[in-house]
């Protein structure tokens, strides 16, 4: 083989890597804004206050224009489980596909079914029913993300399952679907969920109030923001910190790569940077910087407690599943790890900062603030990445924790040239749509909401459309 | 015929049929409207109207397509993964095509420009043309039988999937849907869009019927079979040629509703005329004798397609009432030459006759 030769298992991965995380930039933003304009509408039903109604109206349109990119990733990802990874789908299809068949049936229906009747239903609904229709695409959406991180969680951590003729069968669906694994991933993709679109509808109200266009309606769509931003990071960070607990009890590995911790140590000292010796699989850091003690304690409440490290695990599953690597790459599980910590923590400094400034009644004023808020927007979204690298390549060489290695689950019946071709297929058209997107984005954010309705107008109801 | 009922297998496997048929029903039309737009409708006004029949729900009725795949990953994972991984090409020409189409129903009217509109409709033809098309091919291949080795893995290359039969089988599927969406569009819209409409049905409905027809003849004689299965078969198939030729003259007499039930039921009969011809297969194997995929060999085990079971009876009512209520909330007809943004309602509640 020579130095260039790729593998269809490796394109493969490509393929499944870039088009999960591309779809995942919609993902929190439809569940994010989805509560939000459903809340807002709510807001517009109960106080009948036309700022409800321009609100629920303009920020609807944003929440629009991501979900028709959202959808249609969507069923790229359902088909290639079968089309790059058929030996996977083989291998799991018995627990892995109840989730994937009760997410279409039990909640993209009804997101999807609903979206429709909000957008277009207005004028033929009563207000109540109309904003149910909205409500409905909300909790959809919610459950959506519940069941598919179900399905996620068994990977990391399967359970529920018994191996039967070289696959995995079910043996208990509640099992599958409560597991504390799945509870701490929602609470913390729920959490970032808002925050992202938290941080959305901030920078486009900062945008506004720079530009001095409906300071009233933007203050009050900021001060919203903020408050929402301040609750959600601090959720964030707090379920992220139980879910590393428990991820270094199920998947011990992950967590110790991502700590970039080599050797065992007890008591285990923390690392705020690190640098190994530049190759895939090192086996040592360079240069460390480590706080004693505090690895200790994040992991168990405990100052003085042992926290194994790489070479521990490496040897302890290679008694246990035979000889290989057990390791995933330390590099990008440790600076994932970091650098989404550190941009939870910047936002709930920015949102305390934000409230500050809304009680010292300076919000309209501050245009450092103001300005630095709308580029912000990016981190959010890197952040949503980081997490889901560490997860997914914290959990490498596996697929499936300890049952099925990536290396093993792709599709024979696939050749290299064809995953290349759909691989530059997807880079082609999905670059060509994030352009589209962005701009359309821009173009409805520029446009700002609607006038309001002049003197002696009846006032208007959530009309939407394309 | 019997043992389809006596087992979670075939339970599963008529759960299938009604997904994919539900799926064919609905996004057939949307596949036929997307099709036809540039053609019924002569200008922007016109054309926003035919849009404006399935905007509000063809995003509902795609997810049929996703709990078709999602139940047969779930209930026949090999089936899955044999016929995803190895129609990899064709598939992916539907996703792309199904992501084109799906953007550009929103964002046609963002931009008032004639060129962003223009472009936007080519994508709306493209990508409603292309799936109907391969549609039709896959499941002509499923039936007719592909290369699959002794690991039940797909052994042949891309031209394996095009030959005669599957394209027949795809013509037939593009003609079909055509000839649906056209009667779709009588029945929800008015005026001189509507008129274009019927006269399309018209046009359409001598190729729809003589492909349909001529697909299931190619498999009966095809396969030599004189079963019981493949009699049922034949029947549900001259079922679905004869609602055809029926819906014809309901359209001719101004029936558009009866009409668009005609050919809704067509297309459930040659679903219908499918399934049963396949079954146990689900994958036909052109190699030698043997190695067919079939229901039997490409389940999930009996624990979990009897939880799925109960899952699928509670909740596919459910999301018929719902979806089915979608459908009468935007029951009133549009035409293209009212007001910019206008629609009407129908008149007193009730879906006017012409």
């Amino acid at each position: 083989m020579s130095a260039l030769a790729v593998t269809t298992a490796e394109l493969s991965r490509w393929q499944f890597a870039i088009t999960i995380i591309y779809h995942f930039l919609f993902v929190p933003v439809t569940i994010g804004m989805g509560l939000f304009v459903a809340g807002l509408q709510t807001a517009w039903y109960r106080t009948k206050q036309e700022r409800y109604q321009r609100l629920t109206v303009f920020f609807g349109k944003i929440l629009l224009i991501n979900i028709a990119l959202g959808v249609v990733t969507g069923i790229v990802q359902e088909f290639q489980f079968g089309m790059n990874w058929a030996t996977y789908s083989r291998y799991v299809g018995d627990v892995f596909g109840a989730p994937l068949a009760i997410e279409g049936l039990v909640a993209f229906f009804l997101e999807s079914v609903f979206i429709g009747v909000w957008i277009f239903g207005a004028g033929r609904l009563s207000p109540r029913v109309h904003l149910a229709t909205i409500w409905a695409v909300a909790i959809g959406s919610i459950m959506s993300a519940y069941v598919i991180l179900a399905a996620n969680s068994w990977m990391q951590h399967p359970v529920g399952y018994r191996k039967v003729n070289g696959r995995a069968e079910m043996t208990s669906l509640w099992a599958i679907m409560t597991q504390g694994n799945l509870l701490e991933a929602f609470a913390h993709v729920m959490s970032a969920a808002v925050v992202t679109a938290a941080a959305l509808v901030l920078a486009v109200s900062a945008y506004h109030l720079l530009k001095k266009n409906e300071v009233e309606l933007f203050a009050h769509a900021a001060q919203i923001s903020l408050v929402v931003l301040l609750i959600g990071g601090i959720s964030v960070a707090t379920w992220g910190h139980f879910q590393g607990q428990l991820v270094s009890r199920e998947q011990p590995m992950k967590m110790a790569a991502a700590e970039a911790l080599f050797k065992t140590e007890k008591p285990a000292s923390l690392s705020l940077f690190a640098l190994t010796p530049f190759e895939k699989y090192p086996s040592k850091t360079s240069f460390n910087i480590t706080v004693p003690h505090v690895l200790s304690f994040l992991t168990d409440w405990h100052w003085n407690s042992k926290v194994e490290g790489i070479d521990y695990w490496q040897s302890q599953y290679q008694k246990e599943y035979g000889a290989g690597n057990y390791k995933p790459i330390v590099a990008v599980n440790y600076w994932s790890f970091r650098l989404m910590i550190a941009i939870g923590t910047l936002f709930v400094g920015w949102a305390s900062l934000g409230l500050w400034l809304v009680r010292r009644r300076k919000l309209e004023q501050s245009r450092r603030f103001l300005r630095l808020s709308i580029p912000l927007l990016a981190l959010p979204f890197l952040a949503n990445t980081f997490g889901w690298l560490l997860r997914e390549m914290g959990r490498q060489p596996w697929v499936v924790q300890g049952l099925l290695k990536t290396s093993d689950a792709f599709s024979h019946a696939v050749s290299v040239q064809a995953v290349a071709f759909t691989l530059a297929g997807f880079i082609l058209v999905y670059t060509l749509l994030a352009a589209i997107e962005a701009w359309l984005v821009v173009y409805v954010v520029k446009g700002g909401p609607a006038p309001p309705a002049r003197e002696g107008e009846q006032p208007k109801k959530i009309e939407l459309g394309y | 015929m019997g043992g389809v009922f006596l087992s979670l297998q075939g339970f599963w496997f008529v759960v299938i049929g009604v997904l994919w048929a539900g799926y064919l029903v609905l996004e057939g039309f949307d596949f036929g409207v997307g099709m036809l737009m540039r053609f019924v409708g002569r200008d922007d006004a016109e054309r926003k109207a035919v849009i404006g029949t399935i905007e509000p729900v063809w995003d509902g009725n795609e997810v049929w397509l996703i709990v078709a795949g999602g139940a047969t990953f779930a209930a026949f994972p090999d089936w899955y993964a044999t016929l995803f991984s190895g129609y990899y090409i064709v598939f992916f020409l539907i996703l792309i095509a199904l992501i084109f189409r799906g953007v550009a129903i929103e964002y046609r009217a963002k931009r008032s420009e004639q060129r962003w509109r223009s472009a936007w409709e080519l994508a709306i033809v493209l990508g409603s043309a292309v799936p109907a098309f391969l549609w039709g091919l896959t499941f002509a291949n499923i039936i007719h039988g592909v290369p699959i080795d002794s690991h039940g893995e797909f052994s042949g290359g891309l031209l394996d999937l095009f030959g005669g039969y599957a394209i027949l089988g795809g013509l037939a599927s593009l003609a079909l849907f055509a000839f649906h969406g056209a009667v779709f569009l009588a029945l929800r819209t008015t005026g001189e869009v509507r008129r274009r409409a019927k006269a399309f049905a018209i046009r359409l409905v001598v190729p729809a019927a003589a492909l349909v027809l001529a697909i299931f003849v190619w498999s009966a004689a095809d396969s030599g079979h004189t079963d019981g299965k493949w009699i049922a078969a034949a029947g549900l198939a001259t079922v679905a040629a004869v609602l055809l030729t029926l819906s014809l003259g309901l359209i001719v007499r101004d029936r558009d509703g009866a009409a668009f039930a005609a050919t809704a039921l067509a297309i459930c009969s040659s679903v219908a005329a499918f399934f049963v011809g396949l079954y146990p297969n689900v994958l036909v194997s052109s190699s030698k004798a043997g190695s067919s995929l079939t229901v039997f060999s490409t389940s999930s085990s009996h624990h979990t397609l009897a939880l799925m079971a109960i899952v699928a009876l509670i909740f596919t009512p459910i999301v018929l009432v719902y979806q089915t209520w979608t459908y009468w909330v935007f029951r009133a007809r549009l035409r293209g030459d009212s007001l910019p943004g206008e629609k009407l309602l129908g008149g007193s509640g009730s879906r006017p006759t012409s």
